[in-house]
């Protein structure tokens, strides 16, 4: 094993008030070493709400904007546009908001904001439901995943909202996926959209360990579990949504593992199984064949 | 320069000589020439701001809540449908205590839909921590965009003009013109002590334990009942520099009226036109215009009201179930102190004419009817 390379400062400090194993502290943590001090945060309702601590304390040496539940893109735009007509015009403005706050209820504000192509990074740390308000599914939740409101009897039918692809319908200049076990691939996405003017759109899969049922220990592994079984590919798009890289370069582990190791999914049957399997499968080869298609458009691959 | 304009285009030239520097709408009717005249205003230079031309009125306002905490002076403008989609944020810039400046065009909520003007919509919003200002004219409204910044900028709390659909916001009227440079000296630029910053780094809005929230709630009526003074300092500074002043309250021939009819926004002017027509039948009456509706003036209206021997409220807005909205806060103002009765009308819901016709009428029926807890009368409905 290699040690990883990453900057010793630390942005954010330890009493914070998240759970053990939290993937959307870890995220943070390495967020905020790419970005530095010259950085505005906007928080909605999210776990973030609560993990930055109680009044008068706070866990990161940033300022902050807690903000409500569907509004994180639109704020983060109007700190920005407010910082520079005061004259802060090198201030990174990141909005940090869960997978609810991004693909429900905050979507038509972030859409309107990347329409706009706002120079803001908009950072959806997704772990697929709402765990602030006890484990809800939001459209995020995978399909087959128990949460409070998709009870074993009746699992989450339907699949995951592909947040992807509606990012890049937007002709914004970056778009990412990460995980939270590949931290220093996640951090060098988060310099290129430091470095990248206008919109930019990264979606990391953050486990929660309290939601998916899992052991804490289990965090890291599960994020890595997720992506070498090709559920949730690590992707960037770039040249306003026209160009796409896959990562392609891991050792394929198989789904079945990845879902047994979690409560969330312990209630499917081996036939469901099986039919989650073959959709991964389905959904790799189609990213795979868009990815083609798109090196084929003449000037596109450069 | 006088220039003859429609009331929306004063609220432009108003925020325009308030340089604000961030502004964010949403197109609603009535209120659109607004936002387009600040759009070009923005576009060819004329004011130096960043207009961010968001998708929804919830956005506006959060924009706006976002621009204000970084320390810009802010403006937004909506009606109806809009104020009550932002009511979310409307609450978030109060708790933030964030000076934004909104223009309201008050025009009736759906459904059915309708255009047209009545006060459901602010006054609905009554309760949410924000200063609520009603014009009557187009120069009051330009005049009074300025003394809203100044106010809000100095309480740190955001204030709402409030202005009547189509009556003002379509009509034109000779408006003297405010120029940047003069108002400078009124209202001088805006630089918060406590902002988003970098070099000041802290957490906004964190959670906030029962051991601190009620504090910052105090903290919140204590700016509104130091705002019922400071509303009448600046508009004295105002009229000082411009000539123009409007007061909280406008009463007009009070003093030894026998009833005075109790009225807001346009409904104002007509009521004074009325008021004169009597008072040349030999009629003892006058009539009360309240400006500020939030804070509410209650010993200023309690100094003119309690002198005389009836009270006529005219509503155009009705809390269902209760009464209008006007008249609750009138009666609350007299409460306990006089036994002045005080009668309730609601007219003109919807954009209904309130001609001087119904002014009279109202006028009439309240000096003749016997019972001093007529509360709800409805005029004009027909049945
Ligand atoms: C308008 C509104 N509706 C509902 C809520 C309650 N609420 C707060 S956080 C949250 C879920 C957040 O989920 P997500 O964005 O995925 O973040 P997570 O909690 O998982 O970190 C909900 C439903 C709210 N604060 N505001
Ligand atoms: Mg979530």
């Amino acid at each position: 094993m290699k040690p990883a390379k990453m900057p010793l400062e630390e942005l954010m400090s330890s009493g914070h008030l998240a759970c053990q194993g939290c993937g959307a502290t870890q995220a943070m943590r390495f967020a905020l070493k790419v970005l530095g001090p010259k950085t505005v945060l906007a928080i909605p309702a999210c776990c973030w709400s609560v993990i930055d601590g109680s009044f008068p304390n706070s866990c990161i040496d940033l300022p902050i904007y807690h903000t409500a539940f569907e509004t994180a893109a639109v704020v983060a735009s109007g700190l920005k546009a407010g910082l520079e007509m005061r004259g802060d015009t090198e201030s990174t403005v990141m909005a940090w908001a869960g997978d609810g706050g991004t693909f429900d209820i905050g979507l038509q504000a972030l859409s309107g904001a990347a329409e706009r192509n706002e120079d803001i990074i908009y950072v959806c740390y997704d772990n697929e439901a709402y765990m602030n308000t006890g484990i809800q599914r939001s459209s995020s939740t995978p399909v087959g995943a128990w949460t409070t409101t998709t009870p074993v009897t009746n699992f989450k039918k339907r699949p995951k909202k592909n947040m992807v692809e509606i990012m890049a319908a937007h002709s914004i200049p970056y778009i990412a996926t990460a995980s939270t076990a590949y931290p220093e691939d996640f951090m060098r996405k988060m310099q290129i959209a430091k470095e990248t003017r206008g919109t930019k759109y990264i979606q990391i899969l953050a486990p929660c360990p309290t939601g998916w049922k899992a052991p804490p220990e289990l965090s890291v592994s599960l994020a890595r579990r997720a992506v070498t079984s090709k559920i949730y590919p690590i992707l960037e798009i770039t040249r306003n949504g026209q160009k796409l890289k896959v990562w392609k370069d891991f050792k394929p582990t198989p789904v079945r593992d990845y879902l047994l190791a979690q409560g969330r999914f312990r209630h499917l049957k081996d036939a469901e199984i099986k039919t989650i399997e073959r959709e991964v499968e389905d959904n790799w080869q189609r990213l795979l064949a868009k990815e083609k298609m798109l090196e084929s458009i003449p000037g596109f691959g450069e | 320069m006088k220039k003859v304009i429609m009331g929306n285009h004063a609220v432009s030239y108003g925020v325009r000589a308030s340089e604000a520097k961030v502004i964010s709408a949403y197109p609603i009717t009535p209120q659109t020439h607004v936002v387009e005249l600040l759009s070009e205003m923005c576009a060819n230079g004329e004011i130096d701001a960043k207009f961010i031309k968001v998708e929804s009125e919830h956005s506006a306002m959060a924009a706006c809540v976002g621009a204000a905490a970084a320390g810009s002076r802010t403006f937004t403008a909506t009606s109806s449908q809009g104020l009550l989609l932002m009511h979310e944020m409307l609450h978030w810039a109060v708790g933030a205590r964030l000076p934004i400046v909104l223009a309201n065009i008050n025009r009736a909520v759906g459904p059915p839909w309708s255009i047209w003007t009545d006060q459901n919509d602010s006054l609905s919003q009554r309760d949410v921590g924000w200063l609520q200002i009603y014009c009557e004219s187009n120069q009051e409204t330009q005049d009074t965009i300025p003394q809203a910044f100044k106010v809000a900028e100095e309480l740190q709390m955001p204030v709402m003009i409030v202005m009547d659909a189509f009556f003002l916001s379509h009509t034109f009227e000779i408006v003297d013109i405010l120029e940047a440079q003069e108002v400078r000296k009124f209202l001088p630029p805006y630089h918060p002590d406590i902002k988003i910053d970098i070099n000041d780094p802290h957490s906004f809005g964190n959670l906030a334990s029962p051991e601190h929230y009620m504090e910052l709630r105090y903290m919140i009526q204590e700016a509104m009942e130091k705002a019922v003074g400071l509303i009448k300092k600046v508009d004295g500074e105002f009229q000082k520099q411009f000539g123009r002043g409007y007061g909280l309250i406008h009463p007009y021939r009070c003093a030894d009226a026998e009833i005075i009819l109790v009225t807001s926004g346009t409904v104002a002017s007509t009521a004074r036109a009325v008021i004169d027509e009597m008072r040349d039948e030999g009629v003892k009456i006058g009539a009360l215009k309240v400006r500020v509706f939030r804070p509410f003036p209650f010993e200023e209206i309690f100094e003119v009201l309690s002198r005389a021997k009836k009270v006529a409220v005219i509503d155009r807005n009705i809390s269902f179930g209760g009464h209008g909205i006007f008249f609750q806060e009138i009666k609350s103002a007299l409460y306990g102190r006089t036994d002045v009765p005080i009668l309730g009308y609601i007219a003109g819901l919807g954009g209904r004419d309130i001609t001087p016709g119904v002014i009279r009428q109202i006028a009439e029926q309240a000096i003749t009817d016997k019972n001093p807890h007529r509360y709800i009368n409805w005029i004009g409905v027909k049945t």
